[in-house]
C-alpha cells in the first residue's frame, strides 16, 4: 500500500488550528496592540527581563509552540486554498508552505537554543 | 460520435465571489495567512531578542509603528473569525457520546469558549493587563 504523508499534515493541521482558535488572538493582542499602546506594565518589556523570562526552559517551550502550531497549521491550510483560488501547481505550492513552516520552525529552535 | 463536451462556465479562481457563504468560507480559509504572517512576527522578533538590547529595542519601536498596528488590527480580526468558525465545527469534528446518549453540540461549543476566555484571561494576567 502506498503510503501517505497526509495523517502526518493533517494533525497537525487539526493541533496547530486548536492550539491557534485558542491562543493566537489573546497573542496578536498583547504582541502586537498592547505593547504599541502602553497596556503593559513600563518595566515588563525591558530587554533583560524579557531575555531572562524566554531563557526559562518552559517559556522556550511554550514559545516554540506558540511559532510551531500556528505555523504548520497556515502552511497546510494555504495549501489547500491555492487550490480553491485556482491554482493547480500542488507540487510547488506544498513545497513553499511546508519549506517556510518547516524554516521558521527550525529558525525557532535554532535561536530558543543559542538564547 | 463523441459525447458533448464538458464546458466548465465557473472561474476556478473567482467562483467564491459568486455567494455570500463562498465569500465567508474563503475569509475562513485566508485567515491563515494572518496566523501565518503574525507567527513570522514573533520568530523576527525573537531573531531580534537574540540579537542583543538595541535591536530588541529597535523591534518594540517598529510595532508601533502604524504598519504594524493596521497589520496587527488586521490580524486580530481574522483570528477572532477562525477561533469562531473553528468552535463552531467542533461537534461535527469530534462529537461525544456517553452510551446511547449524544452531547448536545451547545454543550461542545460552550465548553470551547469559556475556555478560550479562561486561558486568554490567564494569558493576559501573566503578563500583566
Amino acid at each position: 500500500m502506498a503510503r501517505s504523508h497526509k495523517p502526518v499534515v493533517w494533525s497537525l493541521f487539526a493541533a496547530g488550528g486548536t492550539f491557534a482558535a485558542f491562543i493566537t488572538p489573546v497573542m496578536i493582542f498583547v504582541t502586537g496592540l498592547a505593547i504599541a499602546f502602553g497596556l503593559l506594565p513600563a518595566d515588563a518589556l525591558a530587554y533583560e527581563r524579557v531575555l531572562a523570562a524566554v531563557q526559562n526552559p518552559i517559556a522556550k517551550g511554550l514559545v516554540f509552540l506558540t511559532v510551531f502550531f500556528p505555523v504548520w497549521h497556515a502552511a497546510h491550510r494555504l495549501r489547500i486554498t491555492a487550490h480553491d483560488f485556482g491554482i493547480r501547481a500542488d507540487t510547488v505550492v506544498l513545497t513553499i508552505c511546508y519549506g517556510l513552516a518547516a524554516l521558521a520552525t527550525i529558525v525557532t529552535l535554532m535561536t530558543l537554543f543559542n538564547l | 460520435m463523441s459525447r458533448k463536451p464538458y464546458v466548465r462556465t465557473t472561474s476556478t479562481s473567482s467562483w467564491w465571489l459568486a455567494q455570500p457563504r463562498y465569500i465567508r468560507y474563503m475569509a475562513r480559509e485566508v485567515s491563515c495567512i494572518l496566523i501565518g504572517a503574525y507567527s513570522a512576527v514573533v520568530v523576527i522578533g525573537l531573531l531580534r531578542l537574540s540579537e542583543g538590547a538595541a535591536a530588541w529595542i529597535s523591534f518594540l519601536e517598529s510595532l508601533q509603528s502604524p504598519v504594524s498596528i493596521v497589520f496587527h488590527l488586521l490580524a486580530l480580526a481574522f483570528a477572532l473569525y477562525h477561533t469562531t468558525t473553528w468552535f463552531n465545527v467542533t461537534p461535527k469534528a469530534m462529537p461525544l457520546q456517553f452510551g446511547q446518549t449524544q452531547l448536545p453540540g451547545g454543550v461542545i461549543i460552550g465548553a470551547h469558549y469559556a475556555g478560550w476566555v479562561l486561558v486568554s484571561a490567564l494569558i493576559l494576567y501573566l503578563v500583566g493587563i
